[in-house]
């Protein structure tokens, strides 16, 4: 084989899957929607500003209508009367959508366990992350949008153009 | 002795409407009959008084007694800094008492709040309506004997 060509070679082309390019490229681009309700609002916001800095796993972009976001993070308490708004929130993201419970109250309800608080999100959306702590620390919550973009990688994508085999 | 002369007042002006009126960690205590409110309100809102704030209101459930619910009012006057907590004892069966929103604006919501927890109508309130739970929603939470566990989502909750 000539020089030329052969210092061409590897940058010419890379073998993968479809599924797992689609998988790369939307786990780095997370449009997140916060849900905020309680105190864990704070961190989320230490989580997502300069300090611990989610963008630099590529979820800094903030979008506050659901019909723009990739991941919706429910961060602090959702009340039986919130519930309903949840849901509709969740049935006006575009899929592909992935939710986050950020906290214990999100998680499982936490010291709340009342005639007031859903216990649990997970009762009203499917949640694919759950974030412990009360509240969590950052170091926390970049774990699990690590773990978050783990799944995404591996999942099985959808796409508009996909055959599916019914 | 100068601390005590709300009390002693109260005690002239109402004789028979103060059941009791004293001092209990440096905090004074009147409790009443819940037909008296308006009028020692009245007086105590009023000039040389002066108790121009209200505080709080809220309700207490001492469930297994008779009477069982208890009415509590914290009062505080802005240009003498004293303060002045009044309760009345409200029966099961008739869980009615005056409104104080003709004193007081913020007495509005605070009413509302009762009602809606504890189901205490309060007579002459311009807009008594449910404050915090939602429609449908049976019951009074703050009732000692309201279920600990019982739910009433409003969707179909999952699994």
């Amino acid at each position: 084989m000539p020089e030329a060509k052969k210092r061409q070679l590897p940058a010419q082309f890379i073998a993968t899957q479809f599924n797992s390019i689609l998988g790369w490229a939307r786990k780095f681009s997370l449009f997140h929607y916060p849900f905020v309700t309680a105190c864990c609002g704070m961190e989320y916001m230490s989580a997502a500003c300069a300090h611990f800095d989610i963008d630099r796993f590529g979820a800094g972009w903030t979008r506050f209508s659901p019909r723009q976001s990739d991941m919706l993070l429910v961060v602090g308490t959702v009340t039986q009367k919130l519930a309903p708004v949840l849901r509709v929130v969740y049935d006006q993201m575009t899929e592909p959508k992935w939710v986050v419970a950020f906290g214990t109250c999100a998680v499982s309800g936490g010291i709340y366990d009342n005639y007031a608080v859903v216990q649990g999100i997970d009762a009203i959306i499917p949640v694919d992350v759950y974030i412990p702590g009360c509240p969590p620390r950052p170091e926390t919550v970049l774990d699990g949008l690590l773990k978050l973009q783990e799944k995404i990688q591996h999942q099985d994508q959808e796409w508009r153009w996909k055959r599916r085999r019914y | 002795m100068e601390k005590t002369a709300v009390l002693d007042l109260l005690r002239q002006k109402f004789p028979r409407e103060v059941k009791e009126a004293f001092t209990d960690l440096g905090d004074e205590i009147i409790i009443i009959d819940k037909g008296s409110l308006l009028p020692i309100l009245k007086l105590l809102r009023a000039e040389p008084h002066g108790y121009d704030l209200l505080l709080d209101l809220t309700c207490v459930d001492y469930v297994g007694q008779e009477p069982r619910f208890e009415m509590v009012y914290h009062l505080y006057s802005l240009t003498k800094k004293r303060r002045l907590r009044i309760k009345t004892r409200l029966s099961e069966k008739e869980l009615r008492i005056a409104s104080l929103t003709e004193f007081w604006k913020n007495a509005n919501w605070l009413e509302r709040e009762v009602y809606d927890l504890f189901g205490v109508h309060f007579e002459g309130h311009p807009d008594l309506r449910r404050i915090f739970m939602y429609d449908g929603f049976e019951g009074y939470p703050l009732r000692k004997d309201y279920p600990l566990r019982k739910r009433q989502p409003r969707l179909r909750l999952r699994e």
